[in-house]
């Protein structure tokens, strides 16, 4: 039992990397991609952020009569992680709307048919 | 104790409100559930601990992403996901389903959620907390090595966040192409005519 609630947090996490995996292939709306993406994003955060977690530690801000302290380094890691993740989504959501312009469709499959790729 | 209750629980919504995104069909409606699950992990980050993450991700995970994916959805006029029946799951459920299950097995010899004698905790991380404050003179950490011990990298990572932003620029600024010049839109157009 407690392997499981101690493990819990990581295998949350692979579930959610899955799920974003799974609606990147198999999904052919590119927007549906673009949010499987992130959702692949947020499960990473959660593999770093989980593993940083101290029990009854405290957030990493120096207080006076606190000794424990959660570890800060996945905590700077990860908030370097979310804004360059933000960048990449806003690229992605620029080409989808530049492919719309071009193509008329963000269905991956009518994509494929006009192009007589695949 | 109750900490590791409120964890949990939040986990479990943030895994249903995941299988709800691929299931909704409707974009509008899977947009507005990815700023659920955006809330719910700031939410979850401030119960780990990590309080400079969390109003990062409520700030652009939940903020700016959820209103860069509504002015797409804008922009693309595609309100409902075309579910074509010529994509079989079972390819890419097989392959999610072995990775995941190869994942798992790889977290068996992962130190349990909250250990501190894991290594990741016992390392690197104590120098910065003992030092940090006397080095630096800022009492949070995480700010500390984000701007001081790491400064450069912060620089790094506006050098990319600018590229980001005109590449967006370029691709989106220029003249909109009226729809009549593109021969693959006319022909798309033709189809659907006849």
């Amino acid at each position: 039992m407690d392997f499981i609630i101690s493990h819990y947090n990581y295998w949350i996490v692979i579930f959610l990397m899955m799920v974003g995996l799974y609606t990147v292939i198999s999904r052919g709306n590119l927007i549906k991609k673009i949010i499987g993406l992130n959702i692949f994003q947020v499960s990473v955060f959660f593999l770093y952020i989980s593993m940083g977690t101290v029990k009854d530690g405290a957030a990493p801000i120096i207080t006076e009569g606190v000794k424990l302290y959660s570890n800060p380094l996945p905590h700077v890691l990860i908030l370097t992680a979310i804004v360059v993740g933000v960048a990449t989504t806003a690229l992605g959501l620029a080409l989808v709307v530049r492919i719309k312009e071009s193509y008329g469709t963000i269905e991956e499959d009518e994509i494929h048919e006009m192009d007589h790729s695949l | 104790m109750i900490d590791l209750i409120i964890n949990i629980i939040l986990l479990t919504f943030l895994a249903i409100t995941a299988i709800a995104i691929i299931r909704t069909t409707n974009l509008f409606a899977t947009i507005m559930l990815f700023g659920i699950f955006s809330l719910l992990s700031a939410t979850l980050f401030v119960v780990m601990d990590a309080l400079d993450v969390a109003f990062t991700e409520a700030a652009v995970g939940a903020g700016i992403s959820t209103i860069l994916m509504l002015t797409t959805l804008a922009l693309t006029k595609n309100h409902n996901e075309k579910r074509s029946h010529a994509h079989r799951p079972w390819l890419p459920l097989a392959v999610v389903t072995i990775t995941g299950m190869a994942l798992v097995y790889g977290t068996l010899d992962i130190p349990g959620f909250g250990d501190p004698a894991a290594p990741a905790n016992t390392h690197v991380a104590q120098y910065y907390i003992n030092n940090a404050l006397p080095e630096t003179g800022v009492p949070n950490i995480v700010t500390a090595v984000l701007a001081s011990y790491r400064g450069f990298d912060t620089l790094g990572e506006v050098a990319v966040i600018f590229t980001a932003g005109v590449a967006v620029l370029l691709l989106l600024g220029g003249k909109p192409s009226s729809p009549n010049s593109n021969p693959r839109t006319n022909k798309k157009r033709e189809e659907d005519e006849t």
